[in-house]
C-alpha cells in the first residue's frame, strides 16, 4: 500500500508547489520533517521502554487472571461457538488483555495462533467462521487502557498536559468497539 | 472536564501503583523485569524509524506545498454533514491504512492547530482510539489463507467512523 501511496504523496506534492512557487518551503520542509521524526522518536523512545517495562512486570502477576476472569462473560457473548475449556479460549483471552495492556508485540503472535486454532474447526476454509470474523473485528477495536504512542507524540509537542485525553478515548474507544462488534453480529446472519 | 481532566491524570499513577503492588506482593523480581520490556520498547521504536523518516516528508511536502489546503478545501462539502472537521479529514482517510502515516499526519495536525487546541484534542482522541483496520485484516486473513472476508472490512470500518465521530463530539462538548 505504501509503495504506492508514499511516492505519489511526494510526487504530486512537489509538482504542485513548482507550479505555485512554494519550492523554497518545500525545500526546507525536508530537512524540517528528518528533524521532527528524529525528535518524535527520541521521546517516542523514554515512553515505549517505561510502558512496555511496566506491562512486562504486569503480564507475570495475578492482574492477568483477574483480567480474564472480567473478560470471560463477554468472549462468552462475542464466541458463542467457543467453549471455555478449548486452548483457543486461552489464546483469544490473552491475545485482548495483550491489546488492554498495549503490549503489540505480545497481541499479534497471541492472535495469529488463535486464527489458527480457529481455522483448523472452520468447515469452509476459504471463508472466515463466525468466530473469525469476531476476533478480526475486535482486533480492528484499539481496545488500549493507556494510549502511550499519543501521549508521548503529545508530549514531543510541547503539550501542557500530554494526559488530557485519556478517558474521551476510552469512551470513543468503547462506543467504536461497541458499534464493530454490533455490526458483526448483526452482518453475520445475512451474510 | 475537571473530573475527566482529574481521571485522565490519575490513570496513569493508578496504573503504576497497581502494577507495582502486585509484583512486590508476588514477591517477583519486579527491576529485572521491568528491563526486559524496556528492551523490548527500543526494538519497536528502532522497527518504525525509518517508516517515521520516510513519512514524515511525504507529509510534510504535501503540507508545506499548500497541496493539503487545496483537498481540505476540495472535500470539505463532501465532509460537512459529518460534522469532522475538515482539518481532520487527512487523520481520519489515512488512519484505518497506515499506522506510522496515521502518526507522521496527527503529529503534523497537533503542530499546525495547536496540540492543546480543539483539533489537537480531536487528532489526539481518533489516535488513541482506533486502529490500523485494513492492516490487522490483511494480517489476520493472510495467516490462515482465507480469501472470503465476507463483512469484517465493513463492520471495522462501521467501528472506526463512530470512533471519529464520537471523538469530535466529546471535543465539541468539552470545549
Amino acid at each position: 500500500m505504501l509503495n504506492k501511496i508514499w511516492p505519489i504523496f511526494i510526487i504530486v506534492s512537489f509538482i504542485y508547489a513548482i507550479l505555485n512557487g512554494r519550492v523554497a518551503e518545500v525545500n526546507s520542509s525536508i530537512f524540517e520533517s528528518t528533524k521532527s521524526a528524529v525528535e518524535l522518536s527520541i521521546s517516542l523512545l523514554g515512553t515505549m521502554c517505561l510502558w512496555n517495562g511496566l506491562m512486562q512486570i504486569a503480564s507475570k502477576t495475578k492482574i492477568v487472571k483477574h483480567l480474564s476472569k472480567l473478560l470471560d462473560p463477554i468472549i462468552k457473548k462475542l464466541f458463542p461457538d467457543i467453549k471455555r475449556e478449548e486452548k483457543v479460549h486461552d489464546e483469544i483471552t490473552m491475545n485482548i488483555i495483550a491489546n488492554i495492556m498495549g503490549l503489540g508485540n505480545a497481541a499479534t503472535p497471541l492472535g495469529l495462533k488463535a486464527m489458527k486454532s480457529m481455522q483448523e474447526k472452520n468447515k469452509d476454509k476459504s471463508r472466515l467462521s463466525n468466530s473469525m470474523a469476531m476476533f478480526i473485528v475486535l482486533n480492528t477495536a484499539s481496545i488500549q487502557l493507556i494510549p502511550t504512542t499519543v501521549i508521548a507524540i503529545r508530549s514531543s509537542l510541547g503539550s501542557e498536559n500530554p494526559t488530557a485525553m485519556i478517558v474521551p478515548v476510552w469512551i470513543a474507544t468503547l462506543c467504536a468497539a461497541l458499534a464493530a462488534t454490533i455490526s458483526t453480529k448483526l452482518l453475520m446472519k445475512r451474510f | 472536564m475537571t473530573v475527566i481532566n482529574y481521571l485522565s491524570n490519575l490513570a496513569i499513577p493508578f496504573t503504576i501503583l497497581l502494577i507495582l503492588t502486585y509484583g512486590i506482593i508476588e514477591k517477583n523480581k519486579v527491576f529485572d523485569t521491568f528491563l526486559d520490556g524496556a528492551k523490548e520498547g527500543i526494538e519497536i521504536v528502532v522497527k518504525i524509524f525509518p517508516t517515521l523518516i520516510g513519512l514524515f516528508v511525504a507529509i510534510g511536502a504535501l503540507r508545506y506545498s499548500g497541496i493539503l489546503d487545496f483537498i481540505i478545501k476540495l472535500i470539505y462539502p463532501i465532509v460537512k454533514f459529518l460534522n469532522i472537521p475538515t482539518e481532520i479529514m487527512p487523520l481520519a482517510i489515512l488512519r484505518p491504512i497506515s499506522g506510522s502515516a496515521s502518526i507522521a499526519i496527527g503529529s503534523d495536525i497537533m503542530t499546525q492547530y495547536g496540540v492543546d487546541g480543539k483539533l489537537g484534542m480531536i487528532a489526539s482522541t481518533i489516535m488513541g482510539s482506533t486502529e490500523t483496520t485494513l492492516y490487522t485484516i490483511a494480517v489476520y486473513t493472510s495467516v490462515v489463507g482465507v480469501k472470503k472476508t465476507r463483512f469484517v472490512l465493513l463492520a471495522a470500518l462501521i467501528g472506526d467512523l463512530v470512533g471519529m465521530l464520537i471523538s469530535v463530539i466529546i471535543w465539541n462538548f468539552l470545549s
